[in-house]
């Protein structure tokens, strides 16, 4: 990755200054709108600062028609909602997965283009499913599909369950990855929703119950599957000069948004690798910083193997030794473990914030404010989301 | 009626759509540096040649990854039905991802040979696979392929 280490790491150039999150749950009756108001403006109050300082927009995937639910809102009515002047605006999917929209506000930052950039995620997807029609499937309105879903939809492998799936049995017939092994993934976002009383499912859940659980697509069951919600969070991305006064900050140390393997879902040679590893080599080469630094992990898990897939990717354990690692459970990636994961709840109990939620969270914990859950201590944090070819990480610092 | 969603066929994409007309599983190929290549595009990924078309393969693959589905995500979606991706025989480097027919889900791993069998819908052939029966195991395609 030696292209990456050129002399200027322009991600320090912007800073994280503020955070804001709705009310994040089931079927709220509250339109994406709403939400994303909620937490734009406590985003903004949280920075210090007002709305008239905001002169940047930021959000992904844009407003989606096709997903109900998906992306309710997008660049065009929260800016007139709320009367942005803007000079700078982005909303689109086609960027390192859902934190992109998170890199495209730093690149417009650091390029000049803004000083003080509201970027959004908002989903309705609770409220979009009904009792005949899922949320979010590919392929059910009838169009004709194209692009990259038309070599996996018209065959049935319509979700994104399916096609992570064939990653998580190629890794167990490699590798020898248990059911039981994965399960801890689930278990232990349960056990950190518990201490967040913001997270949608909060009680207790066992090891018998996630392995006698209907099975969705195999190997995931339902408990390796996350929780679709309604909610929105939003961040400040601020020029780093710029935020004398402003409370508290949090760096970005460097950003992985690489992808050099293939833009596909079938095509890798290796299918137990995807573009975390791409992106995950790209944020190492940007920093001094190792895994051993890495006090707290907010990683993907939309479905428990793709949280599998970021560790690996990250390095917390050597190439397809995912499975004796979580042998040890609560002492890798419990509160007080080695890397506690998820200390939110993650998507798979806290519900489906689209990457946004580990965003959240993460500035959470490095600036002290995670109550009932705090990782003592936490100065580094890396955030990861997306899967397959979807992909895009983040090393964050407390201000220091 | 089941749930059935059918690509947008292209100049790009209509042999391997469409080659099912013929039994014959196409798959893009560079005519100067003879890699083959998917999905199909009008240039060579390799040598950036634009003498790049669909040729015919055997129709023989192997699976390389699957899932039992179990969610119907549709409200008309017959379950369980078995996803796999699958990598061509002649076409190195060409992985597929397709549904297998006429097979056990227990059955089914990485390494278990299959042969394309189209189901056609409309103006497409899908390429489905089912494993490789003791009686076309000599290479060729299943004359059942076209149905």
């Amino acid at each position: 990755m030696s292209r990456y280490l050129g002399q200027r790491i322009g991600e320090r150039d912007a800073v994280i200054s503020g955070i804001g999150r709705s009310t994040v749950g089931r079927k709220l009756g509250r339109t994406g709108l709403s939400l994303t108001v909620d937490a734009a403006l406590q985003a903004i109050e949280d920075a210090g600062l007002t709305r008239d300082d905001i002169d940047g927009l930021s959000t992904y995937p844009g407003i989606t028609t096709a997903s109900p639910g998906m992306s309710p809102n997008g660049v065009n009515d929260v800016q007139d909602a709320l009367r942005l002047r803007l000079n700078w605006f982005s909303g689109g999917s086609e960027t390192p997965a859902q934190l992109g929209a998170v890199m495209n506000a730093v690149a417009a930052v650091s390029a000049g283009l803004a000083n003080h950039v509201l970027v959004f995620r908002t989903v309705t997807e609770s409220s979009a499913q009904t009792a005949t029609r899922r949320a979010s499937v590919v392929g059910s309105g009838g169009d004709r599909v194209s692009g990259i879903m038309q070599w996996m939809v018209p065959f049935h492998a319509v979700s994104a369950a399916n096609w992570v799936g064939m990653y998580a049995q190629r890794y167990m017939h490699e590798f020898g990855l248990t059911r039981r092994q994965l399960g801890e993934i689930p278990l232990n976002q349960r056990r950190h929703a518990a201490l967040y009383d913001e997270a949608i499912f909060r009680d207790p859940l066992t090891m018998d119950d996630y392995l006698n659980a209907r099975m969705i697509s195999y190997p995931l069951g339902l408990y390796d599957c996350d929780i679709p919600c309604d909610g929105s969070c939003a961040v400040i991305v601020s020029r780093a000069d710029a935020t004398p006064g402003l409370r508290k900050v949090v760096r970005i140390d460097a950003i992985g948004s690489a992808l050099t393997g293939r833009n596909s879902w079938d095509q890798r040679s290796d299918l137990t690798e995807t573009a975390a590893h791409d992106c995950a080599k790209m944020l190492w080469s940007r920093t001094d910083l190792t895994v051993d630094d890495v006090d707290t992990a907010q990683l993907y898990d939309g479905f428990s193997f793709l949280t599998i897939t970021w560790l690996e990717a990250l390095g917390f354990f050597p190439k397809g030794e995912a499975g004796p690692w979580l042998d040890d459970g609560a002492a890798r990636i419990g509160l007080g473990g080695e890397v506690p994961l998820n200390t939110n709840g993650g998507q798979l109990s806290g519900g489906r914030l689209h990457g946004y939620g580990y965003l959240y969270e993460a500035c959470a914990q490095l600036r002290g404010e995670a109550v009932g859950r705090q990782v003592e201590g936490a100065e580094v944090a890396v955030v990861g989301a997306g899967g397959g070819p979807l992909g895009g990480c983040l090393l964050l610092t407390q201000d220091r | 009626m089941s749930f059935q969603a059918l690509p947008e066929v292209t100049d790009d994409t209509a042999a391997f759509w469409e080659g099912g007309v013929d039994g014959e599983l196409q798959i893009h190929r560079c005519h100067r540096c003879a890699i083959w290549f998917h999905p199909p595009a009008p240039v060579c990924p390799e040598c950036l040649s634009r003498e790049v078309g669909p040729a015919t393969t055997s129709g023989r693959a192997v699976v390389q990854a699957f899932t039992v589905n179990f969610q119907p995500w549709a409200p008309d979606m017959q379950v369980p039905f078995v996803l796999a991706v699958v990598s061509v025989d002649d076409a190195p480097g060409v992985q597929l991802t397709t549904r297998l027919i006429d097979v056990d889900p227990v059955s089914v791993s990485v390494g278990l040979p299959v042969e394309v069998s189209f189901l056609h819908v409309e103006d497409v052939y899908l390429p489905l696979f089912r494993p490789v029966s003791a009686a076309s195991g000599n290479g060729a395609v299943s004359e059942e392929g076209t149905s």
